[in-house]
């Protein structure tokens, strides 16, 4: 099964931890699992039109989704998707 | 309040970086661990700011990529990324309404005022849950990092 690593501010709504191990045979199957089980976690990722939230960044090892076939990215056994922030201000 | 406990000597690194980037905004990411619900920072990041040469004086950005080596450098340090580090060049140490835009609920956002070239001082702050606004974190600065029963 792939696993879904969580960066701090997402870890108190999935009982705080930091990696989850869930089955999936795409990105977004593997997501809709992490939500099932935290629900909590639906509306960091999600904005009201169920697109993910512009600041969330989702890398397959070292490649960012969009690079590949976005939420429809087949994952393998032992495959590690990481949800990641890009960060701006001013 | 939170609490986030910063070594002098990261301190004065990101004093310096504000400085150097000046008259440029400054930043990087901060890594840590949590103790008891305080926040303690061991190690810092230096990143580029990716904004285009005309932003770079008032807005920074830091991409996914970087946010991508960011955690894989706090998780071979056994640490998370806590929170950012940025400089206001010429203007105070408070959030703008483009930080409150742009940014994440938990982290810690340091702010320094850095003034005609000089670090002033730093703030730091965690944006609210429901996105209304910035709460102040207490910095408390210490010698080393030294969690509670260590």
């Amino acid at each position: 099964m792939p696993t879904l690593k969580i960066p701090a501010p997402l870890r108190p709504y999935a009982s705080g931890e930091s990696a989850i191990t869930l089955p999936g045979e795409t990105v977004a199957e593997l997501l809709e699992a992490a939500v099932e089980k935290h629900p909590e976690l639906n509306k960091h990722l999600f904005g009201d039109d169920n697109q993910l939230r512009p600041f969330v960044n989702l890398f397959l090892d070292e490649e960012n989704i969009t690079q590949l076939s976005g939420l429809e990215t087949p994952l393998a056994e032992g495959d590690t998707v990481l949800i990641i922030p890009s960060i701006a201000g001013g | 309040m939170t609490k986030l406990h910063i070594p002098h000597q990261i301190m004065t690194k990101i004093h310096n970086h504000g400085e150097e980037s000046y008259p440029d905004e400054g930043a990087g990411l901060m890594l840590g661990r949590l103790e008891e619900g305080e926040r303690w920072i061991e190690s810092i990041l230096f990143l580029e700011n990716a904004r285009e040469d005309g932003a770079r004086h008032n807005r920074y950005l830091i991409t996914a990529e970087d946010m991508l080596q960011g955690e894989k450098e706090a998780e071979k340090q056994g640490l998370s990324i806590i929170g950012i580090f940025h400089s206001h060049p010429d203007h105070p140490n408070q959030p703008s309404e483009f930080d409150r835009e742009y940014a994440i609920p938990w982290y810690s956002y340091l702010i320094t005022s850095v003034q005609a070239g000089k670090a002033v001082d730093s703030k730091s702050w965690q944006l609210r849950d429901d996105r209304s606004g910035f709460d102040q974190e207490e910095i408390i600065k210490v010698d080393s990092f030294q969690p509670k029963g260590e």
